[in-house]
This record gives C-alpha cells, sequence and structure tokens, in this order.
C-alpha cells in the first residue's frame, strides 16, 4: 500500500518491484494460472496452432469436463484428510445404470438422472459410514469400493458388452451446444449467446474485485497497489475473453462446459462463503479442534463423501453421454487422474488447504498435457512419464512455497 | 535374582569404592549452571544437580519447576548448544547432540509415556534400535534368550513373544527398564513412573529400584507424590521456578514432607494477580453429582463420585497433578468428545442435561478453552479472524452465506477487546507467541457468549505479561456475571484468582477450600496423598 502513491519519477520502478513483491508473495496461488497460461502458450507453438484452435479448445474442455467434475469432489475430500479410490469404477458402474435405465427400462431421462445421482450420495454415504462410524481408514474402505464396483460393471455390461445409449437428449449433454439466441444474424460464424455469457462473466468477476477491495481497504486491510489490481483484472478478462472468444468461434459453450462451470461455481460458492465450506476447512486443519468448537465431524465427512458419490455419477454420466454408450472399461483410472488434478491444483495431503478452482485448473493443466501430446504425435508411454513429471513438479513446487507469504 | 549376576555382558560390574563418604567420593553425574531458555520464558536459570554413584536420586517440584527441562538437557533432547552450562559424567565433561549420545554414555530416560511399540512383542521392543546381530541379520534366539534373562532381572513374568499392548501399564514400564538395562545403563532417569500405577505396581516398582540399586545402577526419580519420595530417596533435590533451591540428605537427617512442600512452593504469592470486587451471587449456575466417567479406551473409571457446584460471578479453581483427571473432568462435562462411559448428574442453570457432543454443552452455555491450545485448541493453519468465529459461525450467517464483514467486526474487536498483538487479523494463528495464541482462544469462546467457562491451564508456557492480561480479562468476566472454572497446577494461580479451590486426586474431589482457608501446603498434602 504504501509503496503505491510515491512519486511519478519512481513510478516505473515502483511498479516492477511492486508486481515482482506481489508475484512472490502470492506464488502459491497464481502459479497455477501462469502454468496453465505457459502450457497453452508451448503447445500453441509446437502444434502450429491446432492446439488453440476453437475446435481443439472445444474439444478440451468436453475431454476434461468428467475428470474436473471428480476433482471438484476429491478436493474436499483429500482436504478433510481421507481419500476416495472408488469414484472411478462407481462413475463407470452408475453410467453403466444410467444406460441400462434408458434402454431396457425405458426410464425418461428426468428420472434417470436424478435416480442415478442419488445411487452416487448413497454410495457415498456408505463409504462415509465405514469411514465415520466404524473408523476404517477411507484408502481401505475406498478400495473395497473400487473392487466392487470394477465388478459391478461388468456384471451389468456382460450379457451385452458395450450398451448402446439411443437418447438423444442424454447424449446431447456431451456432445452439443447452448443454443444461440434466435433472430440473430449477423456475424454468422460466431455463437453469440457464448460472447454475452464470456462479458457477463468479465463484468461480473470485474465488479466482485472492486467490491471486495473496496471493503478491504474500509477495514484498512493490505491490498494490491492500484496497478498491479489493474494488471490483474485486465489479464483475468483476457483470459476469460480469449476462452470464450475461441469457444464462440466454433459452436459455443457445450453442455459439458455448462454442468462443468455450474459445479465449480456452487462448490465454490459452499467452500468460501457458507458455514459448511468454512466448518469442511477447519475440519481438515485440525479435526480435534474442530469437534471441540462443536462442529460435528462425522456429519461433515458424511456430507463430503456424499458430494463425491454424487459427483462420480455426475462424471459417469458426462463420460457415457459423450461416448453415446455404456462401456465395460468405463472409470479405469478416473480417480487417480482426479487425485493428481488436485494435487497439481495445490491441494495439501496434511488437509485443510486446497481450493476448488484450483483444482480445476489442475484438471485443465493435466487434460491439456494429453491433448497437447497427441496431437504433437508423442506415444503415450512418453505422455504418462511427462504427466508424472509435471505432477511430481507441482507438488515440490507446493511444498517448496508453502510457507512463503502470508 | 541371583542368576542375573552371570549375564554379565551388558551389566556394570558394582564398583568397590562405592561405600566411601566423604568428600573424596567423586560425584556419578554433575550439571553444572544449565540455563535453558524457551521463547518469552526461563525454564532453566543456573541449576545445578549433583548425583553420586549409586545412589536414589528424587527431584522434586512443582509443574513447571524445570524438572522435565533439566532431564531432557541431561538426556540430550535439547542437544549441547540450546543450552548454556556444563555437564560431567564420572569427571568428564559431555557434549550431547542427541538422545543417542546420552544413551552411549549410559543414561536412559524413561517417560511418563511409555516409548514402546505396542505391535511389537516384548523382546524386539527392549533391543529396538540396540539388536543384537550375527552379521547382517538379527540373531533372533540369542535375542530371546538375552531378552528373557533381562525380563527375570527386573521381575516381568510374561511371555517374551507377547505384544505390548497385551501389557498392562506396569509390566510396559518393567520393558521400559529391562530396555535400558540391556544397553548397560549408568544412570536410570524415571519421569513420574508411578502416575499411571496403581498401588501394588508402584510397589513392585520401588522394590526394584532398590534391587538395582544394590546392583549399582544409579536412579534419578521425577515425582510428585512426596510419600513414595520419602521412602525411596537417598537425596531428594528441590527444583522451583527453573532454580535449584536445595538438596536433601535422607541419610544426615530423616526426610519431612513439610519441608520438602514449603520447600517446593516457598515463594510468596506475587501481586501479579490482580484484585476484583466479589460480585457471587446465591444463584448456581451449574451444578454436578455423584459424577464418573468410565473409559474403555483404557479399561477404567477415569473419574468417579464428584460433587461440584459453581455459582453465579464465581471464579472456581481446581487444583490436584498432572494426572489427577482434571482435564478428563473438564472434557466429560463438555460433550464428552471421549466418549467416556458416563454417570451422575448434570445440572446447568437449574436444567439437567445429558451431553452428547460439545456443540450441545456449547448450545448450553458452556464454553471450554483447552490445556493443549495447539494440539485441540487452534487451527494453526488458518488466521486469527477464522478462529475467532469458528465456534460460533452461524450467528454472522446473513442469507445463507457468512457475512465477510460482520466476521472482519468480530474478529476486530476481540483483536481490540484482548489485546491481541498480530500485525492483521488475516495472520496465520500459528505465526503468533504463545500468549497472544491463548488470547484468540479466549475470543473464540467469549464469542459463543457462554454463562460458564471452564479454562484449563490458561496460562501454561505463556510470559508473565500476558498471565496478567489473561487474569484481568477472567476477572473483568466474572464480574459481568460470568462463571469460570480454572484448572491449574500452578499453585499460587489458583490461590491467587479462585473463589473456591476443589483439590482433584485420582479422578475424584479429594478437598474444597475456600479461599480463606486455602494454603499450598494444604492442598499439595490433599493432591499428592
Amino acid at each position: 500500500m504504501s509503496t503505491a502513491t510515491t512519486t511519478q519519477n519512481s513510478k516505473q520502478t515502483s511498479f516492477f518491484s511492486n508486481l515482482r513483491r506481489v508475484l512472490q508473495e502470492n506464488v502459491r496461488e497464481y502459479g497455477m494460472f501462469i502454468a496453465l497460461f505457459a502450457i497453452m502458450i508451448i503447445f500453441g507453438f509446437t502444434t502450429k496452432g491446432t492446439f488453440l484452435s476453437s475446435r481443439n479448445i472445444v474439444n478440451l474442455v468436453n475431454q476434461a469436463g468428467y475428470i474436473a467434475v471428480l476433482a471438484v469432489g476429491m478436493t474436499l475430500v483429500i482436504v478433510i484428510r481421507h481419500i476416495d479410490l472408488s469414484v472411478g469404477f462407481l462413475g463407470g458402474f452408475l453410467g453403466a445404470v444410467a444406460a441400462i435405465g434408458m434402454t431396457r427400462w425405458n426410464l425418461p431421462i428426468y428420472i434417470v438422472i436424478p435416480m442415478i445421482l442419488g445411487l452416487g450420495i448413497l454410495a457415498g454415504l456408505i463409504i462415509a459410514f465405514l469411514v465415520a462410524q466404524l473408523g476404517i481408514p477411507s484408502f481401505v474402505a475406498s478400495l473395497a469400493g473400487w473392487l466392487i464396483y470394477r465388478g459391478a460393471i461388468l456384471v451389468v455390461t456382460e450379457a451385452t458388452g458395450t450398451i448402446i445409449i439411443p437418447n438423444e437428449g442424454f447424449n446431447a449433454i456431451g456432445n452439443s451446444f447452448i443454443p444461440e439466441i434466435p433472430g440473430l444474424t449477423f456475424w454468422p460464424n460466431i455463437h453469440k449467446l457464448t460472447l454475452l455469457f464470456g462479458l457477463i462473466g468479465i463484468i461480473a468477476l470485474i465488479a466482485s474485485e472492486i467490491r471486495s477491495r473496496k471493503n478491504k481497504m474500509a477495514y484498512n486491510f493490505e491490498v494490491l497497489p492500484m496497478e498491479i489490481f489493474v494488471l490483474k483484472l485486465f489479464f483475468m478478462s483476457v483470459l476469460i475473453g480469449a476462452i470464450t472468444w475461441l469457444l464462440a468461434g466454433y459452436q459455443g459453450l457445450s453442455w459439458t462446459a455448462v454442468v462443468v462451470l455450474l459445479v465449480v461455481f456452487v462448490y465454490n460458492f459452499i467452500t468460501n462463503r457458507t458455514v459448511l465450506g468454512r466448518h469442511i476447512y477447519a475440519v481438515g486443519g485440525n479435526p480435534e479442534a474442530a469437534e471441540l468448537s462443536g462442529i460435528d465431524v462425522k456429519r461433515i465427512i458424511y456430507i463430503v463423501f456424499g458430494s463425491m458419490g454424487m459427483l462420480a455419477s455426475l462424471a459417469g454420466m458426462l463420460y457415457a453421454s459423450r461416448l453415446r454408450s455404456a462401456t465395460t472399461t468405463a472409470g479405469t483410472l478416473w480417480e487417480l487422474d482426479a487425485i493428481a488434478a488436485a494435487y497439481v491444483g495445490g491441494v495439501s495431503a496434511a488437509g485443510g488447504v486446497g481450493k476448488v478452482i484450483g483444482s480445476i485448473i489442475g484438471a485443465l493443466v493435466m487434460m491439456s498435457l494429453t491433448n497437447g501430446m497427441n496431437l504433437m504425435g508423442i506415444g503415450i508411454s512418453y505422455q504418462y512419464i511427462v504427466r508424472g513429471a509435471v505432477l511430481a513438479a507441482a507438488v515440490i513446487f507446493d511444498v517448496a512455497t508453502r510457507n512463503r507469504g502470508k | 535374582m541371583d542368576g542375573t549376576r552371570s549375564t554379565k555382558i551388558w551389566f556394570r560390574p558394582f564398583p568397590t569404592f562405592f561405600h566411601a563418604e566423604g568428600p573424596m567420593a567423586n560425584p556419578l553425574l554433575e550439571m553444572r549452571n544449565i540455563t535453558k531458555t524457551f521463547p518469552g520464558v526461563k525454564a532453566l536459570s543456573d541449576v545445578s544437580f549433583e548425583v553420586t554413584e549409586g545412589e536414589i536420586h528424587c527431584l522434586v517440584g512443582e509443574n513447571g519447576a524445570g524438572k522435565s527441562t533439566l532431564m531432557k538437557v541431561l538426556s540430550g533432547v535439547y542437544p549441547s548448544g540450546e543450552y548454556t552450562g556444563k555437564i560431567f559424567i564420572n569427571g568428564v565433561e559431555q557434549n550431547f547432540r542427541s538422545i543417542r549420545d546420552s544413551e552411549k554414555a549410559g543414561i536412559a530416560i524413561i517417560y511418563q509415556e511409555l516409548a514402546l511399540v505396542p505391535e511389537m512383542t516384548v523382546y524386539e521392543n527392549i533391543f529396538l534400535t540396540n539388536e543384537i546381530r550375527n552379521g547382517p541379520l538379527i540373531d533372533w534366539n540369542e535375542t530371546v534368550k538375552q531378552a528373557t534373562e533381562l525380563m527375570k532381572r527386573v521381575g516381568l513374568d510374561v511371555n517374551p513373544a507377547a505384544k505390548i499392548k497385551t501389557l498392562g501399564v506396569g509390566n510396559q514400564q518393567l520393558v521400559e527398564i529391562a530396555k535400558a538395562l540391556s544397553r548397560d545403563v549408568k544412570i536410570l532417569i524415571l519421569d513420574e513412573p508411578t502416575s499411571s500405577l496403581n498401588e501394588v505396581d508402584s510397589e513392585n516398582l520401588f522394590t526394584l529400584l532398590r534391587q538395582l540399586k544394590s546392583n549399582g545402577v544409579t536412579c534419578i526419580l521425577i515425582s510428585h507424590k512426596l510419600k513414595e519420595v520419602i521412602s525411596i530417596a537417598d537425596k531428594v533435590t528441590v527444583l522451583r521456578d527453573g532454580h535449584t533451591i536445595c538438596t536433601m540428605d535422607a541419610h544426615a537427617q530423616p526426610l519431612l514432607e513439610g519441608q520438602i512442600i514449603k520447600h517446593m512452593v516457598g515463594r510468596e504469592i506475587d501481586n501479579i494477580y490482580p484484585k476484583r470486587e466479589s460480585k457471587i451471587s446465591d444463584e448456581v449456575v451449574m451444578e454436578v453429582r455423584d459424577w464418573g466417567a468410565y473409559s474403555s479406551a483404557l479399561g477404567r473409571n477415569v473419574l468417579k463420585n464428584i460433587n461440584l457446584n459453581l455459582r453465579k460471578g464465581e471464579i472456581i479453581g481446581i487444583a490436584g497433578l498432572m494426572g489427577s483427571g482434571r482435564t478428563e473432568f473438564a472434557l466429560s462435562l463438555f460433550g464428552n468428545p471421549d466418549k467416556y462411559r458416563v454417570s451422575g448428574e448434570l445440572y446447568v442453570k437449574g436444567k439437567k442435561h445429558e451431553f452428547s457432543h460439545p456443540n450441545q454443552a456449547i448450545k448450553a452455555g458452556i464454553a471450554y478453552v483447552t490445556e493443549d491450545r495447539k494440539g485441540d485448541g487452534l487451527i494453526l493453519i488458518q488466521d486469527v479472524k477464522e478462529n475467532i468465529t469458528l465456534a460460533n459461525l452461524r450467528e454472522l450467517v446473513k442469507g445463507a452465506v457468512v457475512d465477510q464483514n460482520a466476521e472482519i467486526r468480530v474478529a476486530e474487536k476481540y483483536k481490540r477487546d484482548l489485546n491481541i498483538k498480530t500485525p492483521s487479523i488475516e495472520q496465520k494463528v500459528r505465526n503468533l507467541s504463545g500468549g497472544n495464541q491463548q488470547k484468540v482462544s479466549l475470543g473464540k469462546w467469549l464469542f459463543v457468549k457462554p454463562d460458564i467457562m471452564i479454562l484449563d491451564e490458561p496460562t501454561r508456557g505463556i510470559d508473565v505479561g500476558a498471565k496478567f492480561e489473561i487474569y484481568t480479562i477472567m476477572n473483568s468476566l466474572v464480574q459481568q456475571g460470568m462463571s469460570i472454572i480454572m484448572i491449574s497446577s500452578e499453585l499460587p494461580e489458583v490461590l491467587g484468582m479462585s473463589d473456591r479451590v476443589y483439590v482433584m486426586a485420582s479422578g475424584t474431589i479429594a478437598g474444597e477450600f475456600s479461599i480463606e482457608e486455602a494454603t499450598q501446603e494444604k492442598i499439595m498434602n490433599i493432591a499428592t496423598n
């Protein structure tokens, strides 16, 4: 703050020294965005622009959707010092159940989706029961679930193999895009409604940032220097604007992207603004202290695992919808991709630390790597090695910067 | 037990010159001018301590007098360089950099919380980190053979292949001693060895110590139980507030309990306890009748027959030694998070309650400020603001969300009222000093606006200035009509702050005094019996 009001002469130097200081203090917070940005630029060059093409970005988002959804749930599970290995095959299994519901039982989509989400919650609550009530380590309880759901997928797909889903409404979630505003004829190749949403997003972001800054200044809290604040807003607006522009240049926002954005919005709101969110972080930060503060730790475990199960079923449906079918291998390694995304996104295994937004960025980073390397024609074997190295690097970075700043 | 004499591999022969009395007898151990400071606290100040070979030397003093710190210096827990002063063994200066070094010099320390691996067998534990090897492999036959001999020596009659967790505490202690003997121990240090033993086990332990003494093992015993001390000690050294007060020789003149207590508590009560005008009303805000608690984890009653009452505007002090059940009592009242099987009746403001979770106790108007603020009090990775509001977040909800402005106002209010020294309420609590952390704890519980506050060791580990501030806060709270139960190991604090004093011993209330009749000697007498 104090350096923000220096004289005209030293304005130039104070800007850069401020920028350096802010970046150093918040390296954990911004590091992930910068990494994602860097990865996208690098792949943009190495693939001669294909990576950054509208079509590919839309593809990328649709591919990353189910992992992103799982990573959001996994973030909270890891924050309260647990793990859930069962979610991959649980998602795969429930995707298959959804397919059976639509094909064999002829259930309408508006019954199938809530039913599957409900089954997901139930599955999560069963693990929570084992963990909270019986004191079984979540690693073991969810490993049992992993085996059981692996078997369950095989049981339900045994007779038919892959189950084709004929329901177009269901398949649209993974394959279609939001409609265009009717009656608009200008810019025929640009999706106007997507642009409008992007614009609203940018305005909402700027408004909320300005309000929060004013608020902090009213309490004499430290805020970013004005120029840095403007730079940050500019950077974020450009990022959202660029992504929106790219999406709008193809077919606009996909329904998958809408689902992911909705999940992120709701979970971000719950974790940051509500009592429940604060209690989750308190349990993760110190379970004994949380219990003595009147927080029902068991209840939190039920809620977090229940939400994880629900998001697993959502991921399963996104995946089945995208493939227009339920396969025998659906769910394989999803849980580990989600865990990796969460750790890349800055979740701490010691508990109590980790943001939903970070995990989403983590999921995008991991999916960008896969997608970019695919475009470059790099073999699957090297892809695994690179992704492993990036995961290790992200966690090393996280540990190294843990005690920096506030 | 004579047969064990032949097993000399690890047994140091008994020196013949031991009985030589007089100025020529060099001390086996000499600690000279030991000073050890922690941030803000001088735990030991210029302490000197001498132990002669083959004696049982008891170290006594109030909680916080510096006994354990002194023994940690001796055993290398605080390495050379973290304290000032010199340690000599047999006249040779020692600079222990780790526990390993002190073990090599023949020092073994057995803590109150035993350091055994519960899932390993007795013989594995005895030789843990000191394995008997045959080339690169462990020689299990020799291990079992030597373990059996050691067990015979300490009078431990169990299967050497039994797992530690199947043994009672008394037997576990014997395993620790066997472990120490396996390393050719010269000086055996026992920290409160009988605090968790019953009388029979205690008696057995002392018989063993006498026997080891006759075999030439020197023993330093830290104990609160003065009757035991008198029965076994050759010498007694009293520490108080980090200073050596005196060393008494039982062979020169008989030890008297009263005399030891006087040395232990000797100081005048300083006037660091601010005066308050008593505003106690007749209204009883809390009453406990025939309260008891059984812990299925420990397999015994941790509390029994407790009767206690608390009036509006009153501070009652609960004195007692460590392990007397004070914290267990507080927790059993505060929603029983350790899931004891509780019996008896609890009335809060005239209404009978049975709490099954701390949140019900909080709702009924009780707050509990824990003794272990870092362990189960605060969330160290969160900031001052988040910690203060945690226990009563719901009050700040506007719509569906936590009103961040209101939260800031609350945190700022307690920061100001309690004089919490922090650069900002967004500072993480782990970066604050102990005194300021304690104030954050207080702020957190004041924000739930309780009628009754249970303060467990409210001033442990914080400096005098912060203590005074906390006492002042307590005074203003009771004057506003709050009632406080203060658990404290510091007798001057109990006497300086309480309106009434309960003394706990062995899980029950062993005595009750009005503040006029309470003295440190009387309390100590009851607490140590």
